[in-house]
């Protein structure tokens, strides 16, 4: 059998998954902020490393793992998150509880993704999209900010105004965003409303 | 992971704040959907702790979850930094986590807290852990779990007002004192856990991040920072909190959640801040009650006196923190009296309460 080189996990699990939980956890609490992610990682490409760092953070072998072509196309992704996590990779995007999504432009749709049912809202997916940076031209509204606030991620799908005014509508059912890259993450939970800036 | 080796004798070390990291996992991800459904109660895996449940088995959990290494810990219990409740969990969080432990509301990054909300305001980089006992508002009104579950996925709420109009029709205003039910972000009613209604105000628009956690019921639900929550009521019966007659007796501060203190068995009474970092502090500042001695004498003692209320050297010694409250600190239960007219001598024939109007 050959050697295959694995790309290294956090240094130190239990600091460091807490670390970038507290940033996802406040990024959801205060949409649009964009809160720092250090978390070391170099992953196989094409995932950042923002988002494998939230993926070791938060997936385990309770969490089905759904990734998108560009990702499901580089065998190295799945054998690194399987190796750290332990997360069963799943074809169907219905079945995932997270779903990373390396290509937000060419993104199912959000309907594609667990909603959660109205007795459980929280059986829906958390949609982690690689973005390579934060920049303006939204306004958010809504839970966790303070009157309102500007907002703005690149790349992201064309109709993603459309998209999150329908999966504000849903409410409580839908899917909740985490927008991961450029040394952050920042969140866009379903509790949102997203406006033209 | 965080084992500390120590040579050749075992030492028991614990995993960072206990949990081991699955579990921790699998509680931030409950966090993380709390978050973005305000007010919807997530079940999750609740794990037997080391405490029985009603100690704060729940709040301990989701502050296991979210602490780290830097962070600072406060923890109160009905507002007091030195009762069984908070001194045991304090510590525990000392033992398993090492971290940083303050009584301070100001130097808190984590404040878990159980039936009150501090006095000081809250500030966006502070998270304020519930302990929770009943996290379902509706489940004196509708025990099955499967009716409530239904009646949360149809927003309707209408036993809710039946339950607050019956009050009304049966004592002529809102009787419901403490846990008193919230709609948050328009959508879902929520129980804040028994904190007075005297709280309940600071539930809304509140700079911090707000988790709560009941550990029997396996429950854990969040308000968001600046989210709107609203105490329910009618156009005709409006919210109101408690008002007290007088001000605390050790600081004289006004507008604060005030508990009775017995003195004696001859109907002598004091009341005094619920909040003892907050009372504390305003007697460092020089504020004086009428109750609180000359300067320097009712010196406020962060540490747990061993009087504690006992009134050793006359009654004018209590301690700000030794408040000699009827209940036992860890009876987490939703029939704990949380107002001070509950908390009426027993012993007395002028039990009646006078301290508070409506």
């Amino acid at each position: 059998m050959s050697q295959i080189l694995m790309a290294a996990g956090f240094a130190d699990p239990v600091f460091d998954q807490q670390a970038t939980f507290r940033a996802a956890m406040w990024a959801l609490s205060r949409p649009g902020r964009v809160e720092p992610i250090r978390a070391g990682l170099a992953p196989p490409a094409p995932l950042n490393a923002e988002a494998a760092a939230l993926v070791l953070a938060l997936c385990d072998y309770e969490t089905p793992l759904w990734l998108d072509p560009a990702l499901a196309g580089a065998p190295a992704v799945a054998d690194f998150l399987r190796f750290h996590t332990g997360a069963p990779i799943v074809a169907e995007a219905r079945e995932a509880r997270f779903a990373l999504i390396a290509e937000p432009v060419d993104m199912l749709d959000f309907y594609d993704f667990a909603q959660g049912s109205p007795e459980f809202p929280d059986a829906s997916a958390t949609l982690i999209l690689q973005v390579d940076a934060f920049t303006a031209g939204l306004v958010l509204e809504g839970p966790g900010i303070n009157g309102r606030t500007a907002f703005g991620a690149a790349p992201l799908p064309a109709d993603f105004i459309e998209r999150m005014a329908a999966n504000r509508a849903g409410f409580p059912l839908g899917v909740d965003l985490l927008l991961a890259g450029a040394g952050g993450v920042a969140g866009l939970p379903r509790s949102v409303t997203v406006k033209e800036g | 992971m965080n084992a500390h080796a120590t040579g050749a004798m075992p030492e028991i070390t614990y995993n960072f704040a206990y949990l081991d990291e699955q579990t921790k996992r699998m509680i931030r991800r409950a966090i993380l959907k709390a978050i973005a459904v305000p007010g919807y109660q997530v079940p999750f895996a609740a794990r037997e702790m080391p405490m029985p449940y009603g100690w704060g088995t729940g709040g301990v959990q989701v502050t296991a979850a979210v602490l780290g290494p830097d962070d600072v810990l406060k923890v109160i219990d009905q507002g007091a930094d030195d009762t069984t409740n908070a001194v045991a969990i304090r510590g525990f969080f000392e033992k398993t986590a090492r971290v940083a432990t303050t009584t301070s509301a100001r130097e808190a990054t984590v404040i878990q807290t159980r039936h009150r909300i501090p006095e000081t305001p809250l500030t966006e980089n502070q998270i304020l852990v519930y302990q929770v006992p009943i996290p379902e508002p509706l489940r004196f009104l509708e025990p099955r779990e499967t009716e409530t579950r239904q009646l949360h996925a149809l927003a309707e709420y209408g036993l809710m007002h039946v339950k607050l109009y019956e009050d009304i029709a049966r004592h002529g205003h809102i009787a419901t004192t403490y846990a008193y039910p919230v709609e948050v972000a328009g959508r879902y009613v929520m129980d804040p856990s028994p904190i007075p209604k005297f709280d309940n105000p600071k539930l809304d628009d509140c700079p911090a991040l707000q988790l709560f956690g009941a550990g029997r019921e396996k429950r854990i639900y969040a308000i968001p920072p600046f989210t709107r929550v609203r105490s329910l009521d009618f156009e005709d019966h409006p919210f109101r909190v408690q008002r007290f007659a007088q001000p605390c007796a050790l600081c004289a501060a006004t507008g604060v959640y005030l508990d009775e203190v017995i003195l004696d068995d001859k109907g002598g009474r004091m009341f005094v801040c619920s909040d003892t970092d907050y009372c504390n502090e305003r007697q460092e500042a020089g504020h004086r009650g009428e109750m609180a001695g000359e300067a320097g004498r009712a010196s406020p003692s962060p540490q747990p006196s061993p009087l504690r209320g006992e009134g050793a050297d006359g009654a004018l010694n209590l301690s700000p923190t030794g408040k000699g409250r009827p209940e036992g600190p860890g009876e987490g239960t939703w029939g704990v009296p949380t107002t001070p007219s509950s908390a009426g001598d027993p012993g007395s024939a002028r039990a009646a309460p006078s301290g508070m109007t409506k």
